[in-house]
């Protein structure tokens, strides 16, 4: 078996890496592979499958494959900046509040628990109704709903890592809050937050795909595959493929980011002494 | 009539890893028990003794495996029984009492249901007879409340009685054969010979065979009949403990045994700076939840002083340090260093205060970041203080690992890659890296072996000889205490019972905490314990 950070893959590792591959591939060369632009409108409204459109056309007479493709464009980019925006923020901000303790931790916490008790779709909702659906505005929004619970997991690791001696060591020696974060906390929390990485980057995308199911997500004409599938559901009556396209292709990623997700969880609670 | 109830022959583990066999871990032990026997397993970690304490239940650690030899019990080789029959035998047959109580306990059970668990489980006992037996072992074993003891659960009691109360847990099947694997190690001194006089009633009355595997000869001394000295997985020794204690026949035992009975030589150190390094005046510091940790506390440390700290856990020897470097600001009284008053807050101190003061901990694992190379970790302070060129910093750190006696090509590696007694070292170059007036060790040598402890105290001798640096030695170790210091502070509750050069503070007329202490010391005679317990009454 190959192996990845020194350890076998699983098979349903291998499996889940090769359908993220599959996926960014198709995310990142979207424009050359395609066979069209996604705007373009090339034929008549629901046509069947053929030669030159393998899936058949969508509502407009846009290629549906295409859409496809600049779909895994939209929706996998998007999700990871969410992601990586949600841990820059979760991570300094918990880190912090678990090195600074007192009013800091206490301060951010609370305000955490407050933004906790509102359900995040709703918060989404009102947050995005208000300010527009541009996508700065969209991913900010969701990486700050995000963020708080990758300030939860953060700020529970940190604290068991900052009452370790080389942590009081290096505050001793009178290092600055930067340092510690990333010198002495962040290496000893990286593997647990690797594999949340993976699970929340599943979350974000499945959030982005309901935000656009219900019309506060990415806006037309750019595809995506939450919005292909809010624009194609009514197909499923006049039993078209059409919708199942844009939700086969959610789940299979979830489940392919999933399937590597459990395997780094998998060889983090191993003990050193079996991972040879 | 041959009474021996275990035998032991040629007894062979090895570890086992994927590409094979392994290093060899015990290689052919063999010794036999006879009833009311107690054998002392003693070597420094590594031995193999645990190993052999294991194997007495059928059983090994993962990745090892027992690859030859025979443990015969009764009569029967138990490497050749299946698992089930080796279940039957485990609680009735041997039992094993582990290091750590704390860690083997249930916490969300009270001691009652886990003394009774063996005996109902094996069908020994009713229920009724098994809480009988137990709140009879309990009185036995001198727990205070034994009708109502078993009620409590684990957190609830203290460190020596839970490591009693695992003991009556072992005898509640009254097992034929006790395994002891350094039960008393975790304990204070003071705490410890309490135990230890349980552990030997207890043996003694029963008349159960016991195995006591431990790394002080002074204890083993005490309670063995028997002892087996090991050594990388070999017998290097084997006889009666007299035999062993007073007229050794090899090197290493020979060695052990000086290693416990030398010291009491004094130091002379001539301390005539005119200001003290370090002075403490009626400081007092608290925790949130806990008031006046430290009453009162005022000493004083000069140039090339030792001053040792002893009292046992909890008395505030540790909050004391916390309250010099500033991790736990005082509530009143004055720190002054070198004559300047040290602001009481961590973040208050400037860059050189910080330098001036180092630390060394106990537990060199926790103490090292283990994601960091030794070049990180001991370079860190030299370009943080110092403000030095990289390559600088490479040749000092590699000057620095020369001065610990490690090998310079060392500079690379992490620490996982250290033994115990070399992280210990590390500690060391990192607190010396920043050129400190004051190092404060806190138990430095209390999580290492004998020997392992013995060469880190003459490294940190030797630094001291060469650099002239004050020590702060944070210790219930009085053996070190007498051969290093020159100064000492007994501490009782966050208070000081006794303070000065350390020929009077342990020459009488003692105070009697001091006393206490003193006597709590095992010495290697083999009626110390009997000496002790007839003193205190």
């Amino acid at each position: 078996m190959p192996r990845l950070f020194g350890h076998r893959l699983s098979i349903p590792a291998a499996i889940g890496l090769a359908i993220i591959a599959l996926n960014l591939g198709a995310a990142l060369f979207a424009p050359w592979i395609a066979p069209y632009d996604q705007a373009d409108i090339v034929g008549d409204a629901w046509d069947d499958p053929s030669l030159a459109h393998p899936l058949g056309l969508d509502n407009l007479g846009r290629d549906l494959l295409t859409r496809l493709l600049f779909g895994a464009r939209m929706s996998i980019g998007l999700s990871l900046l969410i992601t990586s925006t949600s841990f820059t923020i979760g991570i300094v901000t918990g880190f912090t509040a678990a090195v600074c303790k007192g009013w800091v931790d206490m301060a951010l916490s609370r305000a955490v628990d407050l933004m906790l008790s509102m359900p995040t779709l709703i918060f989404a909702f009102i947050v995005l109704s208000v300010l527009g659906t541009d996508l700065p505005v969209l991913i900010i929004t969701l990486a700050c709903l995000d963020s708080t619970r990758v300030f939860r997991l953060s700020r529970a690791l940190a604290m068991g890592i900052a009452a370790l001696e080389y942590v009081e060591v290096a505050k001793l020696r009178g290092e600055g809050l930067g340092w510690i974060i990333a010198r002495e906390i962040l290496p000893a929390a990286r593997a647990p937050l690797i594999a949340e990485f993976g699970l929340r980057f599943s979350f974000a995308f499945l959030f982005v795909a309901a935000l656009s199911f219900l019309g506060l997500g990415v806006q037309p004409p750019d595809a995506d595959w939450g919005s292909m599938v809010r624009d194609y559901r009514d197909m499923i009556n006049l039993d078209l493929a059409a919708p199942l396209w844009p939700a086969g292709a959610i789940a299979l990623l979830t489940v392919g980011v999933n399937f590597v997700v459990d395997w780094l969880l998998s060889i983090q609670s191993r003990t050193h002494g079996e991972n040879a | 009539m041959n009474d021996t109830i275990l035998e032991v022959r040629n007894l062979r583990v090895e570890a086992r890893s994927d590409a094979g066999p392994g290093p060899v871990l015990v290689a052919d032990a063999s010794f036999s028990l006879r009833r009311g026997d107690v054998l002392g397993l003693i070597g420094e970690s590594g031995a193999g003794k645990s190993t052999i304490g294991l194997a007495m239940l059928g059983y090994t650690r993962p990745g090892c495996a027992i690859t030859g030899g025979q443990v015969v019990f009764k009569g029967r080789d138990i490497l050749t029984l299946s698992a089930d029959e080796r279940r039957a035998l485990r609680g009735p047959g041997i039992a094993y009492i582990a290091q750590s109580a704390a860690a083997s306990f249930n916490p969300a059970m009270t001691l009652m249901e886990q003394v009774c668990e063996i005996p109902i489980r094996h069908g020994v006992m009713s229920p009724t007879a098994a809480r009988a037996a137990a709140i009879a072992l309990f009185r036995e074993l001198e727990l205070p409340d034994p009708e109502t003891f078993g009620n409590r659960y684990p957190h609830q009691v203290s460190g020596g009685q839970l490591q009693r109360a695992m003991a009556a847990m072992a005898m509640a099947a009254r097992p034929d054969i006790l395994i002891f694997d350094e039960p008393t190690t975790a304990l204070d001194v003071t705490t410890q010979v309490e135990v230890l006089a349980a552990f030997r009633k207890l043996i003694r009355e029963h008349g159960t065979a016991a195995i006591y595997i431990t790394h002080d000869l002074a204890v083993v001394a005490q309670i063995a009949d028997d002892i087996m000295v090991l050594r990388h997985g070999n017998t290097i020794e084997h006889g009666p403990a007299a035999q062993i204690l007073e007229n050794p026949q090899q090197d290493y035992t020979k060695l052990l045994v000086a290693e416990r009975v030398h010291g009491h030589t004094f130091l002379a150190q001539d301390s005539e700076a005119d200001i003290p390094l370090l002075s403490l005046k009626d400081v007092v510091a608290s925790y949130t939840t806990l008031l006046r940790v430290i009453d009162g506390v005022s000493l004083e440390v000069r140039k090339g002083d030792t001053l040792a700290v002893v009292g046992e856990s909890g008395s505030g020897k540790s909050t004391l340090a916390r309250v010099i470097t500033g991790l736990l600001p005082r509530e009143q009284g004055e720190v002054r260093f070198r004559g300047d008053l040290l602001p009481p807050a961590l973040a208050q101190r400037s860059r050189d205060q910080l330098r001036r003061i180092q630390m060394i901990y106990q537990m060199p694992d926790v103490a090292l970041n283990p994601h960091q190379t030794l070049r990180d970790i001991i370079g860190r302070p030299i370009g943080f203080y110092f403000n030095r060129s990289r390559r600088d910093i490479d040749a000092r750190v590699r000057e620095l690992l020369r001065m610990m006696d490690l090998p310079e090509d060392f500079i690379f590696r992490k620490p996982a890659e250290l033994s115990g007694g070399q992280k210990q070292r590390v500690g060391i170059a990192r607190a010396l890296a920043a050129e400190p007036d004051l190092i404060i060790c806190d138990e430095v040598t209390s999580a290492l072996d004998q020997l392992v402890g013995e060469e880190i105290l003459r490294l940190l001798k030797r630094l001291q000889d060469e650099l002239g640096i004050a020590y702060l030695f944070i210790t219930h170790d009085l053996g070190l205490v007498k051969r290093l210091a020159n100064k000492v502070t007994v501490m009782l509750k966050g208070q000081m019972v006794a303070n000065g050069e350390t020929e009077t503070v342990f020459a009488p007329p003692f105070h009697p905490y001091t006393e206490l202490l003193l006597s709590s010391v095992p010495e290697m005679r083999r009626d110390w314990l009997d000496d002790v317990l007839s003193r205190r009454g």
